[in-house]
């Protein structure tokens, strides 16, 4: 218990401080790197508190996918060094105090939600898709993921698939004196237009147009 | 102290969902910075789905979590593409210069 009790405090450490360091950091390639650091440190927590599926799809799909996204839009947009103007309103503007005030507010909302919080022991019974302590979790998670949520589990991927296609259309562009195949024009070619047979008269040569 | 219960881990979203919401309000720099508040504001949540999933012993969270995960994906790639349009378009995008809707 003492163990995980050092290994929940150590990871969350790492996950604070690396989320603070993801907001205040000058460079952005940095906050990339933090955000890459506290996703890592999250997926430890989730795999140490027994959800390991989730934990691994967390370092797969947000450090592996999301993050080099990220990363790779850092580097093709020049924004990596900009001067940092944290706390120095230039002018008149009123967003940092209001700011601040609206985060803790919210904070604090969350503090004495999770403190007030309290639910019946006879509640867990409940629950449709309890775990059990048999099967693994990825397991679990399958017969469920592939049975009750079948159609969310389609729905996620129509998702993926709009965002994909939408992704491409919206940085898609035609650049000028790019030479593109065009298929339909290639395809569409009728044999007169490209060959053209000539009657050779004997000395006299033929005259090509070019 | 060295019991974690699950009010540690709700503490631990609620520490990272603010700090997610202040890289939103107090940001100056770019775009891509809030882009990245978004996703911890994200995680936080994710954080509060699987550990009410674990300490209850409900599987739903965690699937929820699946699809949150997926939702997140989605909209970093799109948020990412707007973002090179408008730079392609505008030339910047830092937050005090995206000011096109001031009227």
């Amino acid at each position: 218990m003492l163990a995980h009790a050092i290994f929940f405090y150590f990871f969350s450490f790492v996950a604070i401080i690396s989320a603070i360091m993801v907001t205040v950091s000058k460079n952005t390639v940095h906050s990339v790197f933090f955000l890459i650091l506290d996703f890592i440190s999250i997926s430890c927590l989730f795999i140490m508190i027994g959800a390991e599926f989730l934990g691994m799809i967390m370092l797969i799909v947000y450090v592996g996918a999301v993050a080099v996204l990220f990363l790779f839009v850092v580097m093709m947009l020049n924004v990596a060094q900009q001067k940092n103007q944290w706390f120095k309103s230039t002018d008149t503007s009123t967003h940092i105090p209001i700011g601040l005030i609206v985060s803790a507010i919210i904070f604090f909302e969350l503090i004495i939600v999770i403190g007030g919080w309290k639910y019946k022991p006879e509640i867990i019974k409940n629950f449709s898709n309890s775990l059990t302590s048999n099967s693994t979790n990825t397991h679990t998670i399958g017969s469920v993921l592939y049975t009750e949520y079948i159609h969310l589990f389609q729905i996620s991927g129509m998702i993926l698939l709009v965002a994909m296609i939408g992704a491409i259309v919206l940085t898609f562009r035609k650049r000028e004196g790019v030479k593109r195949q065009n298929y339909f024009s290639q395809i569409s070619r009728e044999k007169n237009q490209g060959v053209e047979l000539v009657e050779i008269k004997s000395n006299e040569g033929v005259k090509i147009d070019v | 102290m060295f019991e974690v219960s699950l009010g540690h881990y709700l503490t631990l979203g609620a520490i990272i969902f603010t700090i997610g919401v202040i890289g939103i309000f107090l940001n100056r720099k770019n775009v891509i910075v809030i882009l990245m508040s978004i996703e911890l504001i994200l995680l936080a949540v994710n954080i509060n789905l699987v550990s009410f999933s674990i300490f209850l012993q409900d599987l739903s969270g965690q699937i929820f979590t699946l699809f949150i995960l997926t939702v997140a994906a989605a909209e970093a790639a799109i948020g990412l593409a707007i973002i090179v349009v408008y730079y392609r378009n505008a030339g910047t995008i830092r937050v005090e210069e995206i000011e096109n809707l001031k009227g």
